[in-house]
């Protein structure tokens, strides 16, 4: 039975090892906070970590994850990702929400390895995340907020 | 348990039976013209009673829970909501607290949508204002009274702030969850003081949104994280052309797929019943399913444009008609003549169409989704599952997105799950979800539409003429709300923003053609405005080019009866650097002012044009939206709305081939990304005239700004959207 670890905790999943680690986040473990947008790697909704890089859990088979760690928005923690939680929420960031697990997931994954990334390093992590109310002014005034907090 | 009820309720709410006894009868006196229901119910807003036990309670902990009678799919109106109530009442911030109210049309119909509790038209704020200032001045003079009973003191002496009952003479203070509970037994006063804005604490502050924690770890409950125990979930095959239905299927390799579990005919199609969303997903794949298409339509949208260009030959039925257009073109110096046309727009929200339905122990329903249309959806729900509408219990969740989408008038994807729910034999519970695939290509779009304009200038630049003739299908026609609101044939969302033009036009028809297609369509964020403003301001700016004259002062020339358009006009226009001339080669400003739902919007685009590419640097915006609630919502709606709607004035469209969708995910109909989105400033007209909605109004002018600036950047004027430089020659 594939195992799989997430947010620390290790879980062995009955379920074929080609669904992706999407559903088996959601639908088998109930961990909802990582959302299904498009099912293609188009919108970035289900991006999760795999041993702290950003991945799209729609692309990633349960059995290809092996051994790596899965962090997803319940899990994540540490100085980068309190930074980039405190921006988006005092900028106010959200509208309908749906995207953000995603766009916070990217944003972490970029501070993480960039402490002060440039609006066209943003562009460049954060365009494959659809936000379809189109809060993008504010994800890139909180990405360079949190990004001062963390200097 | 979601959504759990939080104990010591300030007074206890009574349960009441909806009005709709019937099982799912659509009889309802239904108003969704927003104009028409502003005029008629505008004065009375004020008027309505005071009720502060439909809408607020105080717990003993003195959190103070606002209940929200409207979806919040985005738009931050549980935030605006919640601080009108809390503003009045005297409450902390910190301690407000907001739930979704159930389906009870009594309590929480929008009053600008007569007996119907819904969503949309931008009304939320606007239907609320005086409602929840009455609850919250009640619910404050409860407390009041109550402290001035305990203390033997009058109430003249007690004041109010920060969740704290004081009276200042004698100093004795108590917090509202002392007094909450015996004040809730005492009489609610009807005509409670409203504060003076000079009171306001909350109101008109940029206070922070009340959903942001939730929304920024994970926790926010979206309709498609509802899991019930022993849930199952149902995808649908639906047909691949509108109107198609089942022929025949064959399910048994469906039924061999792990997880699968039953496989059921439902009205809309063939479902899929599995143990998780992938399995349903995978024996969906696995399903053969013959379509009858007799019944279907089976034109691409080329066609369905050519026979509208066709119609539009003729004069069409008279929206709005004052002087004689065609003899003032006869004498004009001038006239210019356009075509304009629009493509289907899927709303493609975030999170695609869902909700989850189980069977009760007492025999009821309960249904979890993104109610948007509660009333419509109860009854419809209730007719299929043949019980009474207040047998069907509705609990909202945040929606992710709808822009108009989840509110349909048939309550199509909620009328599909409770099919599926009664076809499954109501034993678990079943969470119908859509695909992305679904969403885009299941239909209710924006109408496609075309506009064909001739207006004339006299010799000094002044319009003398307009003769406008627009071809769409209509929302309502075909709907239950047909005979309520279609006028003669004219259903006002589809012409409104044109018909109505604030322009002052001496010679003005105009004629509507409805569409025939079977292309089912609806409200897309600003619902007729995202074409007539379009066409409008696109117009105008021809017309002063035409005339020689700088567009922001032709426009104010003609809006002298228009102050508050005029007003967010020159806002806009100062705070831009309006100039008419190119900054640099392929570079100009654009802009355009419309008034929606009853507030105003001006905007300029600074825009980048060259070769075939459009580059939006900049967009600044002025709105006027009477009383601004929380400006920092409404400065977020309308970057929102230009980060929504640019990918529609750019590239999106939704096509048929014989019949068929063509596009069916983000990679064919791919929304605005980070990279491409402008630097959005917004100017806040202050006032105090009761306040209007800020969801939509940002989206109509934008398309138009940015047409516009490419007209200034190129010489290129670029009718139809989506905006397409590729083909076409200089003007």
């Amino acid at each position: 039975m594939p195992k799989l670890t997430v947010n620390g905790v290790a879980h062995e999943i009955d379920a074929d090892p080609d669904m992706p680690l999407l559903w088996v986040l959601r639908d088998r473990l109930d961990a909802t906070g990582t959302k299904y947008g498009c099912g293609i790697a188009q919108c970035g909704a289900c991006t999760v970590h795999l041993d702290g890089q950003p991945v799209r859990a729609c692309q990633t088979k349960l059995g290809d994850v092996g051994t790596a760690q899965v962090t997803t928005i319940e899990g994540v923690n540490g100085r980068v990702a309190d930074a980039v939680q405190a921006a988006w929420r005092k900028l106010d960031v959200v509208q309908c929400g749906y995207c953000q697990s995603g766009q916070i997931m990217s944003a972490i994954g970029l501070l993480a390895g960039n402490a002060k990334p440039s609006d066209s390093d943003i562009d460049g992590a954060m365009d494959g995340n659809i936000c379809r109310c189109g809060t993008y002014q504010r994800i890139r005034a909180a990405i360079h907020e949190a990004a001062r907090s963390l200097a | 348990m979601l959504n759990a009820r939080r104990p010591s309720p300030l007074p206890a709410r009574p349960s009441r039976r909806g009005l709709l006894a019937g099982a799912g009868a659509l009889v309802v006196a239904f108003r969704l013209d927003p104009k028409a229901a502003r005029a008629a119910a505008g004065p009375n807003l004020a008027d309505v009673k005071a009720q502060p036990n439909a809408f607020v309670r105080i717990g003993a902990d003195d959190t103070v829970t606002v209940v929200i009678k409207h979806l919040d799919m985005g738009q931050g109106n549980t935030t605006g909501l919640a601080t009108i109530l809390a503003d009045e009442l005297g409450a902390d911030w910190a301690k407000v607290r907001t739930e979704f109210a159930p389906a009870d049309a009594t309590l929480y119909n929008n009053s600008l949508m007569g007996p119907i509790q819904g969503t949309g038209g931008s009304t939320a704020v606007a239907n609320s204002w005086f409602q929840l200032r009455k609850a919250g001045a009640a619910a404050r003079e409860m407390l009041m009274a109550e402290a001035a009973f305990r203390w033997k003191v009058p109430v003249s002496e007690i004041t109010v702030a920060d969740n704290v009952v004081r009276h200042g003479p004698s100093g004795r203070q108590a917090r509202f969850g002392e007094l909450a509970a015996s004040a809730a037994s005492l009489p609610v006063p009807s005509e409670p003081r409203l504060k003076d804005p000079s009171e306001w604490r909350l109101i008109g502050q940029t206070i922070p949104r009340l959903d942001s924690v939730a929304k920024t770890d994970g926790t926010a409950v979206y309709s498609l994280d509802i899991r019930r125990p022993n849930q199952v979930t149902a995808v649908v095959a639906r047909a691949p052309r509108f109107g198609a239905t089942v022929k025949s299927f064959d399910a048994a390799a469906a039924r061999k797929v792990p997880g699968v579990l039953d496989v059921v005919q439902v009205p809309t199609g063939v479902a899929v019943i599995a143990r998780d969303t992938w399995s349903a997903m995978k024996g969906r794949e696995a399903l053969t399913v013959a379509w009858d298409d007799s019944t279907a339509e089976t034109r691409s949208s080329d066609a369905i444009l050519a026979e509208y260009r066709e119609r539009a030959k003729g004069p069409g039925l008279t929206a709005s008609e004052r002087g004689d257009p065609q003899a003032a073109l006869k004498s004009a110096a001038k006239v210019v003549e356009a075509e304009f046309t629009f493509p289907y727009l899927a709303h493609a929200a975030m999170e695609p169409l869902n909700a989850t339905i189980e069977k009760a122990a007492d025999g009821g329903y309960d249904v979890y989704a993104g109610f948007q249309f509660q009333t419509v959806e109860q009854a419809t729900m209730a007719a299929i599952l043949g019980v009474t509408a207040d047998r069907v219990r509705l609990h909202s969740n945040w929606a992710g997105g709808s822009f108009g989408r989840r509110a349909t008038p048939t309550a199509d994807y909620l009328a599909e799950a409770a099919a599926v729910f009664k076809a499954s034999g109501e034993k678990a519970p079943i969470h119908l979800v859509w695909t992305r695939e679904d969403d885009m290509a299941g239909g209710y779009y924006r109408p496609t539409v075309l506009h064909k304009v001739r207006a004339g200038i006299d010799a000094k630049g002044a319009v003398v003429g307009w003769d406008h003739v627009m071809v769409g299908k209509s929302i309502m026609i075909g709907s239950p709300f047909e005979a309520m609101i279609v006028k003669n044939g004219i259903d006002s969302t589809t012409v409104e923003g044109a018909s109505d033009t604030p322009y002052a036009l001496p010679a003005y028809r105009f004629g509507v053609h409805n569409g025939r297609e079977g292309v089912p369509v609806l409200w897309w964020r600003s619902v007729g405005h995202t074409h007539t403003a379009h066409v409008m301001e696109v117009m105008i700016d021809e017309l002063a080019h035409a005339a020689n004259v700088d567009t922001v002062a032709y426009r104010l020339s003609l809006l002298a009866q228009a102050p508050r358009l005029s007003g967010v006009l020159k806002l806009a226009a100062e705070k831009a650097g309006w100039s008419a001339k190119p900054r640099e080669p392929g570079r100009g400003l654009g802009v355009a002012v419309h008034e929606s739902f009853g507030s105003y919007v001006a905007m300029v685009a600074d825009v980048t044009a060259q070769d075939a590419a459009i580059r939006v640097n900049r967009i600044v915006a002025a709105v006027d939206v009477g009383v601004p609630v929380n400006p920092d919502v409404i400065r977020a709606q309308v970057e929102g709305a230009v980060g929504f709607a640019l990918s529609a004035v750019l590239r999106n469209r939704i096509t048929l081939k014989d019949g068929q969708v063509q596009e069916h995910n983000f990679d064919a109909y791919e929304p605005t990304r980070m990279s491409e989105m402008p630097k959005v400033e917004v100017h806040i007209v202050p006032s105090q005239v009761a306040p209007t909605g800020i969801g939509e109004p940002g989206v109509p002018v934008l398309g138009p700004s940015i047409a516009n600036a490419v007209f200034a950047a190129t010489g290129r004027r670029l009718r139809s959207l989506p905006l397409d430089l590729s083909g076409v020659k200089g003007a």
